[in-house]
């Protein structure tokens, strides 16, 4: 019998272990509940559920992610993590699949698009993180 | 001595309204601390990639600098500041091999295995002064003032580091001490879209949009933070939020620490209401917690 090929792109694969990696969680421990997504404030910024981002995951889907833009979205707010049942730190995952893209030296905020009120006016530490969380 | 005090960034510069207060209430109280003679920026966020152990430099180094004053306990007030130095200094008492890891990167440093407890303000009131002493310690009491408790994400998670896990109503308490009538409030633990208000303003504002709807539902008098970042998203901020969504009131935004240096009667000057925005001065006024002229 011919053998069927993997719809999974070796190259997606080494990036979902990457994550697996970089998160230190396993994302097939996930039942798809939904509770992630029920929580988060941002999810109706990303493309789709986090839910649906830590499924394709679990398929070792890694393009879908970065496309729906999770990563960046994601606050890092951890209410996820303290109402996921099966105890998975989801911005953990989120992070690991943001560092994917910023260790490719690609930025997701530029300084000069900042408005000069918001330089002005914001705290050192909503630039530090914006910068910690969204630069490479 | 053995606590000392962290500040951090932003309370040196744009927060010092968050500072200034808190510092003279404690002296008024009679709880002694120190600021660190060195410190530097703890990150502002804590690190969650495993590999990324060159972020944990900046905030362990701020605790090797406790450590060396003889502390035994630093203090921070800001919450991401709290979060960051906290969940950092978990991740050496627990990680044996990053410890190692860290101590041996920092050569020029003594080694540190997690000697420092770090606490929050809020925790440090509560548990060397109390609520009764604190009740009693009031001149000002802020009596009929309807105030939100706004715990945000960075004092209550992860659990591990949550200032709220043996008392739920840390913050709830506090007001109350203050004569103060804490309200029930729906979004107390919401993220207030934190750094994403730089980054995406959009989702930003939509999300501090939520967090003022709760506290207009809860026909709150005021806000209190603890954050500098919430403080911009919510206050400084507040203009836009209401502009952009229908149906919102403004709130006035206060740090817990301006309402403690209010109700403790200190010099109104030390609360920085002048970097509160007006909203702040005019409600104390109209409600005679401080005089006119004073604000
Ligand atoms: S940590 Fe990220 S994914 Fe989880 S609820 Fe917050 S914004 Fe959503
Ligand atoms: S809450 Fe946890 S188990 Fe449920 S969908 Fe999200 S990650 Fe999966």
């Amino acid at each position: 019998m011919a053998s069927i090929p993997s719809p999974i792109h070796p190259e997606s694969l080494r990036a979902v272990n990457k994550i697996a990696e970089l998160s230190g969680q396993n994302v097939h421990e996930c039942m798809q509940c939904g509770t992630c997504s029920a929580v988060c404030p941002m999810v109706s910024s990303m493309g789709f559920t986090t839910r649906q981002g830590i499924h394709y995951l679990q398929f070792g889907q890694v393009e879908p992610v970065l496309q729906a833009r999770i990563g960046e979205f994601c606050a890092s707010c951890h209410t996820c993590v303290v109402r996921c049942p099966r105890g998975i730190d989801v911005p953990r995952v989120f992070e690991a699949v943001r560092q994917l893209v910023l260790r490719t030296n690609t930025d997701l905020v530029t300084l000069g698009d900042i408005p000069k009120d918001t330089l002005a006016e914001a705290p050192q530490i909503a630039f530090v993180s914006t910068f910690r969380k969204l630069t490479s | 001595m053995t606590i000392g005090y962290y500040p951090g960034c932003t309370l040196k510069t744009k927060a010092a309204n968050l500072e200034v207060a808190a510092l003279a209430a404690l002296d008024h109280l009679g709880i002694e601390v120190a600021e660190l003679p060195r410190w530097n920026c703890c990150g502002a966020v804590f690190s969650l990639a495993t590999d990324d152990l060159i972020h944990q430099v900046a905030p362990v180094r701020n605790l090797i600098r406790a450590a060396e004053q003889g502390c035994d306990t630093v203090v921070t007030i800001c919450s991401q500041c709290y979060n960051t130095l906290a969940r950092a200094n978990r991740l050496v008492r627990e990680d044996a091999e990053k410890r190692d890891t860290l101590n041996r990167f920092m050569t020029e440093e003594p080694d540190y295995a997690g000697e420092v407890e770090v606490v929050h303000y809020l925790s440090l009131l509560r548990d060397r002064v109390g609520w009764e002493r604190l009740r009693a310690a009031v001149t000002n009491p802020l009596t009929g003032l309807r105030v939100a408790p706004f715990y945000g994400c960075t004092l209550v998670r992860p659990g591990d580091v949550a200032i709220d896990a043996v008392d739920p109503a840390i913050l709830e308490g506090f007001i109350a001490a203050l004569g103060a009538e804490p309200v029930s409030f729906t979004a107390a633990r919401e993220c207030c879209g934190s750094y994403q208000m730089i980054a995406h303003p959009e989702e930003g504002l939509r999300r501090a949009a939520k967090v003022i709807a709760a506290a207009n539902a809860s026909a709150a008098d005021a806000l209190i933070l603890s954050c500098p970042l919430c403080e911009y998203n919510l206050g400084t901020r507040q203009g836009d939020v209401v502009a952009a969504h229908d149906g919102l009131e403004h709130v006035p935004t206060f740090y817990f620490t301006q309402l403690l240096g209010v109700a403790l009667g200190l010099d109104p000057e030390l609360c920085r209401l002048d970097l509160s925005g007006p909203a702040a001065t005019t409600l104390l006024t109209e409600r005679k917690y401080i005089a006119a002229a004073t604000a």
